[in-house]
């Protein structure tokens, strides 16, 4: 830019040309700064995704491994042989009841607690860091505490239920496909595990909806309800019509941030019930393929195929959002 | 300071009005406070109660937990520490070998942190300060690390460090938690840097320091409170990951993480659940303690003092 100056620009280019090194200067000084980081993403993350594309349609296995080149011939089998499978389709929908499910009532859970702490009162500031909790616990703590409390045998809830709540038998929350409940004289048949983890998935990431909330809550201008109020409008009038659509965006990130999050989840599923009693999801699913059954190519097909159908999904929120602030 | 501003941005008094005593703005407003203190406490008891059953289970046996499953507090002569002997107690003394893991944890951890740090200091001093080509799109690369799941990395990095001969090592370990890591450091440091007025480094620069002087004699320990909240942050993380390590170390068991060895534990029905509680604890006190403690730091930062200067 400064390099094209008119010749008669003499007297101007002097310090114009310094700045030009100056700058030059700061982006070499920029990138050194950043060179580290840049290459340690790079090796460790982007590389290796890129070559989960590749081994996706490889035929590789953990046992031919040490023979086998870095690429070989291209095959689509893996591809065919995930979509294909038993319980690839079961699986996609698990994971998606288990990502909507725990994605709305962390959230809600977060907006309650959020409005509920929104007035000062004495030990709030202890309340708010009680409640977080469960999201900075280690996740092998916390599933392993889940998984003796609802234990059939020793754990507390089902002695509870038993003794207090006049349940027949104990409940094997993290072991059951389904029970019976009969509701209105029918008998409806209730996804227990699944319910299960999705209650933990609450439990868990309801507080990252808390803090997300709190802050944005403290940020909403108090003139607003204050002229609300002066209308004459009621307690829950005034959150339907004021603070809600005020806390609608930021609501609508953070359901997105929870859903990438849960969607792509392992670890909780994975200690607390293994994927089974239907409960697998698709992330499970490359676990297995990797570890169980040493077939390195369908696991990365499945990964590649977890990846696209967020992707897919994520495009979709994001489209229908964009929609409606345009309608606004 | 947040208690007078939400006082203030949700009045309490209701407009007199001429509308009766039973009006929907009365009902609402007193439904709605107490609901609100159900709320809250259905909340706290929700969120604390598994923790609590994992203390108090821990200092009891299994003995008398399968006895008497209902009852919560242990009674005074079934009180015990056994359990944590046990599990902190290594395998040749009949333990579980916990002090190990917690070793390998803290390593790990440690490790993490100081080069997470050590990349992430430059790189944030880098995208907040400095104008270059790109600077835009390295932000959204690390925003998109900080979104990306790890089970997407599981197979190319179980395979990569299995050729390489790192699996199985404690360094590969390190090296994945720090490239999943500095990302964010660097998202949370750079916020902080653009708090901290350009002004002040100008100075610096005009007294002769040079561009490294002044990152090390100015902006460095103005960002103490920062760099110690993303150091605890990141610690965090590295000691509670758990799929890694299970994809690194499950073979090699004096290397395995306070995660892996209570996870791999727990599987077998060897291992009393009580003391398992106790590694339950082990597990989960350093991280409370560590964030009750950067809570404060947090809190008490240098942005008051900051804002009145």
């Amino acid at each position: 830019m400064s390099a094209r100056r008119a010749p008669g620009a003499q007297d101007a280019a002097g310090p114009v040309r310094r700045r030009g090194g100056l700058e030059r200067a700061e982006a070499r000084a920029g990138l050194a700064f950043l060179s580290p980081t840049l290459l340690v993403v790079l090796a460790v993350i982007v590389l290796p995704v890129l070559w989960t594309v590749v081994m996706a349609f490889q035929d590789i296995r953990l046992v031919t491994l040490a023979t086998s080149g870095l690429v070989g011939e291209a095959t689509l089998d893996n591809v065919r042989e995930v979509l294909t499978s038993d319980g690839f389709w079961g699986a996609l929908g698990t994971t998606l009841t288990y990502s909507v499910l725990g994605t709305a009532s962390a959230v809600g859970l977060g907006l309650a607690g959020a409005l509920a702490l929104r007035r000062g009162f004495r030990g709030r500031g202890l309340v708010r860091g009680a409640l977080l909790l469960p999201y900075v616990a280690p996740v092998v703590a916390a599933t392993f505490v889940w998984g003796v409390m609802l234990n059939p045998q020793l754990g507390i809830v089902n002695h509870w239920g038993t003794t207090l709540l006049g349940w027949d038998e104990p409940i094997a929350f993290l072991s059951q496909r389904t029970s019976d409940v009969s509701v209105l004289g029918a008998t409806v048949p209730v996804p227990t595990a699944l319910l299960t983890v999705v209650a933990f998935e609450m439990w868990r990431s309801f507080p990252f909806a808390l803090l997300f909330l709190t802050a944005r809550l403290e940020a909403v201008p108090g003139v607003l309800e204050e002229a609300a109020l002066v209308d004459g409008a009621t307690p829950t009038q005034r959150f339907r019509h004021v603070l809600l659509p005020q806390l609608l965006p930021t609501i609508g990130v953070l359901a997105l941030l929870r859903f990438i999050w849960t969607f792509t989840s392992f670890d909780e599923i994975y200690l607390l019930t293994g994927g089974g009693a239907g409960t697998e999801v698709l992330s499970v699913r490359v676990f297995d393929y990797l570890v169980s059954r040493g077939d390195v190519g369908a696991a990365s097909a499945q990964a590649l195929v977890l990846a696209l159908v967020l992707v897919v999904l994520v495009a979709v929120y994001l489209r229908t959002g964009h929609h409606e602030e345009e309608e606004q | 300071m947040t208690a007078t501003r939400a006082v203030a941005a949700s009045p309490v008094e209701a407009p007199r009005g001429s509308r009766g005593r039973w009006s929907r703005d009365r009902v609402e407003t007193r439904v709605l406070g107490v609901l609100r203190w159900v709320v809250v406490l259905g909340l706290l008891l929700f969120t604390l109660f598994p923790f609590a059953y994992m203390v108090l289970l821990s200092f009891r046996d299994l003995s008398s937990l399968a006895a008497d499953p209902g009852r919560l507090l242990p009674t005074g002569d079934e009180l015990t520490l056994s359990t944590y002997r046990d599990v902190l107690a290594p395998e040749s003394a009949g333990g579980q070998g916990f002090i190990t893991f917690i070793r390998n944890s803290g390593v790990v951890a440690l490790l993490t942190v100081a080069v997470s740090l050590a990349l992430a200091l430059p790189g944030a001093y880098a995208v907040s300060r400095l104008r270059f080509r790109g600077r835009r799109q390295v932000s959204v690369l690390f925003l998109a690390v900080y979104l990306f799941p790890s089970i997407l990395l599981a197979v190319p990095l179980f395979i990569g460090f299995t050729r390489l001969g790192l699996r199985g090592e404690l360094a590969g370990l390190v090296l994945v938690y720090v490239a999943q890591t500095v990302a964010v450091s660097i998202y949370m440091l750079r916020n902080y840097f653009l708090t901290v007025p350009a002004s002040v480094e100008e100075a610096a620069a005009m007294d002769g320091a040079g561009r490294l002087g002044v990152l090390r004699h100015v902006s460095l320990p103005l960002a103490v409170p920062a760099i110690a909240a993303n150091g605890l942050f990141v610690f965090m993380i590295a000691w509670n990951e758990f799929l890694f390590a299970l994809l690194f170390l499950v073979e090699d068991r004096p290397r395995w993480t306070v995660s892996l060895g209570l996870s791999q534990l727990a599987g077998s029905f060897e291992v009393p659940t009580t003391v398992l509680m106790a590694g339950s604890v082990v597990l989960t006190l350093p991280v409370v303690l560590l964030f009750f403690g950067s809570e404060r730091l947090l809190r008490g930062g240098l942005t008051a003092g900051a804002e009145k200067g």
